[in-house]
């Protein structure tokens, strides 16, 4: 069986530098791929390519065998990629609900479709008792659960998660990791970027590291955990810090 | 509520009022058309134009070059605007609406210059500076010139009002709000500002159509004017409540009347534009959402005067 998303030799350039470089890999349907990096890997350039806005400048990228790269973002969501961002992008005079009741008319037949859909996803995440709420108030952990509920209210088959965990205490990052884990069980594919070694450790199934923009290592997160290029990078992030 | 207030203005004409009195409301009315369609792209969409004078000139010359060139009535001017405009706010839109932001807003005041300019050259298709003249006004009497303005705002009305609560109205909002998200929800970011900008387009040319039919006399530094159609669009707008249902309204009846007031003052000329510059700073810093966005905090402020 061919894989869900084949990203195939894409490289990005910006200027001189390369964020990107040669880098290949492939999720597979239903597993949850952990991309992890010290900062400025090109993790984010990544997804960026992958939802289309950015077209690599070499390389393509391949969902359910067919060819992508160059769509733009609103075509991929059709396609069934959802995303989050890093820098959380609420729309902030909208109320919850509103925000994600705008992302539910993509494939809603009519309003009340619509209004169901994201009654789902915010009970999903637990924001139900938010639902009226201004954005712009929210606190940073719910934001990102805004976030997460904006992009399932897409029904996404494949589901890109940009550090949904960075900024979030304990108790928060508790609840995360049980959300990410039943949006597996509803079958659809994650891929998270994460610096919380425990977190992408514990839920992933398989993990690609960047460095430099370039792919050093990819297995299962025992394999990674050993990987000296990995153990490398990592600690050298922690002797320039 | 909404009915009650069309019923009254349904009856104004029976109460006597001057023709002057009938000219400043059917100003008001068209006024509150212009600020309506300019809030939909605006107010909802957040592509803030500061050109609408190329829509509202365009829907202008399209009834008076009906007139001049086919010799038909100017007032199928009001309806045949509405495919011109459309198609002509199709191809400015293409252009115009790759810019984000404040690049937009230069696109947008530089197409309205570009319209005006245009409309002075092309001599033999618009008469140039001389303008645009009908020979005979339809009517003496105001009243019809009102029903008809009036008519042409309750449609619009009723038209921002649906499309607001519609899917097309969160899409609107969404890109308002973050362009960039909107895209990754799954929003043609490109095909829904375009449609805001054709139907704020055509509700502004038919607007201008009628203004054509109204005023008898049109030229292009009247209809595609920078300051006296664009800017005060926007004011409009912005005094009386960016995204909200009867801000362009509630802008549209001050805006007539302090012009009106400011132009009886002797010796003022065009010191007027001080004022409306004065006046929508105040507004910025106190009722950033206009009158009716901010119209609880105003209450609050004018209960305090008391105390
Ligand atoms: N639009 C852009 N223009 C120029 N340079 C860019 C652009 N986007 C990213 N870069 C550069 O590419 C490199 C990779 O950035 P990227 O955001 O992908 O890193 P990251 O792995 O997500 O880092 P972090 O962990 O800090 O989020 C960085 O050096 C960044 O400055
Ligand atoms: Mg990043």
């Amino acid at each position: 069986m061919a894989d869900l998303l084949e990203v195939k030799r894409i490289s990005m350039l910006f200027g001189g530098l390369a964020a990107v470089n040669d880098v290949s890999f492939t999720a597979g349907k239903g597993e949850i791929l952990g991309l992890i990096g010290p900062n400025g890997a090109g993790k984010t350039t990544v997804f960026n390519i992958v939802n289309g806005f950015y077209k690599p400048t070499k390389g393509e990228v391949l969902f359910k065998e067919r060819r992508i790269s160059g769509l733009k973002p609103h075509q991929v969501c059709r396609l069934g990629i959802a995303r989050t961002f890093q820098v959380v992008k609420p729309l902030q005079r909208m109320s919850v609900f509103d925000n994600v009741l705008s992302s539910a008319f993509l494939r809603a037949k009519g309003r009340a479709e619509a209004e169901g859909i994201a009654t789902d996803a915010i009970a999903f995440t637990g924001l139900a008792d938010d639902r009226d709420v201004i954005s712009k108030g929210l606190p940073l952990g719910k934001r990102k659960k805004l976030e997460i509920s904006r992009a399932l209210a897409t029904q996404p088959e494949f589901l890109l998660l940009d550090e949904s965990f960075a900024g979030l205490n304990p108790h928060e990052l508790d609840e995360s990791i049980e959300i990410i884990r039943n949006i597996k069980a509803r079958g659809i594919t994650v891929m998270i970027i994460e610096h919380h070694m425990r977190v992408v450790m514990s839920i992933s199934d398989r993990i690609v590291v960047l460095n430099y923009g370039e792919k050093i290592a990819e297995g299962t997160p025992g394999e990674i955990a050993k990987d000296p290029l990995v153990v490398e990078a990592y600690l050298g992030e922690e002797r320039s810090a | 509520m909404p009915f009650v207030i069309l019923a009254i203005l349904a009856a104004l004409p029976l109460t006597g009022l001057s023709s002057y009195a009938m000219h400043l409301v059917i100003l008001v009315v068209m006024w509150s058309v212009v600020g309506m369609a300019w809030n939909l792209l605006g107010g909802y969409c957040g592509q803030v134009s500061f050109g609408h004078a190329a829509y509202f000139g365009v829907g202008a010359y399209t009834a008076g070059i009906l007139y001049t060139k086919m010799a038909i009535s100017p007032w199928w001017g009001v309806p045949l605007s509405i495919p011109v405009v459309a198609l002509f706010s199709f191809f400015l839109g293409y252009i115009v609406l790759r810019l984000r932001g404040p690049f937009f807003a230069l696109a947008t005041l530089a197409s309205g210059e570009v319209m005006r300019v245009t409309a002075e050259n092309l001599v033999d298709f618009t008469g140039g500076t001389l303008g645009i003249m009908i020979q005979e006004r339809t009517w003496v009497e105001k009243t019809w010139y009102y029903y008809i303005i009036l008519l042409v705002a309750t449609v619009t009305f009723v038209l921002v009002k649906k499309l607001a609560e519609s899917k097309l109205g969160y899409y609107f909002v969404a890109i308002r709000e973050d362009q960039d998200a909107a895209e990754s929800m799954g929003i043609n970011t490109t095909l829904y500002k375009t449609l805001a900008l054709c139907i704020s387009g055509c509700l502004t040319g038919a607007a201008g159509a009628f203004y054509m039919n109204y005023m008898g006399y049109i030229d292009p530094n009247v209809v595609f004017a920078l300051h006296d159609i664009s800017i005060i669009t926007i004011m409009i707008v912005m005094v009386g409540g960016v995204a909200t249902y009867w801000g362009p309204v509630v802008g549209a009846v001050i805006m007539v009347l302090l012009a009106e007031w400011i132009r009886s003052i002797p010796g003022l000329g065009t010191a007027h534009y001080t004022f409306f510059g004065i006046l929508l700073i105040i507004i910025i810093i106190f009722l950033p959402n206009g009158i009716v966005g901010d119209f609880p905090k105003l209450k609050r402020l004018l209960k305090l005067q008391k105390a």
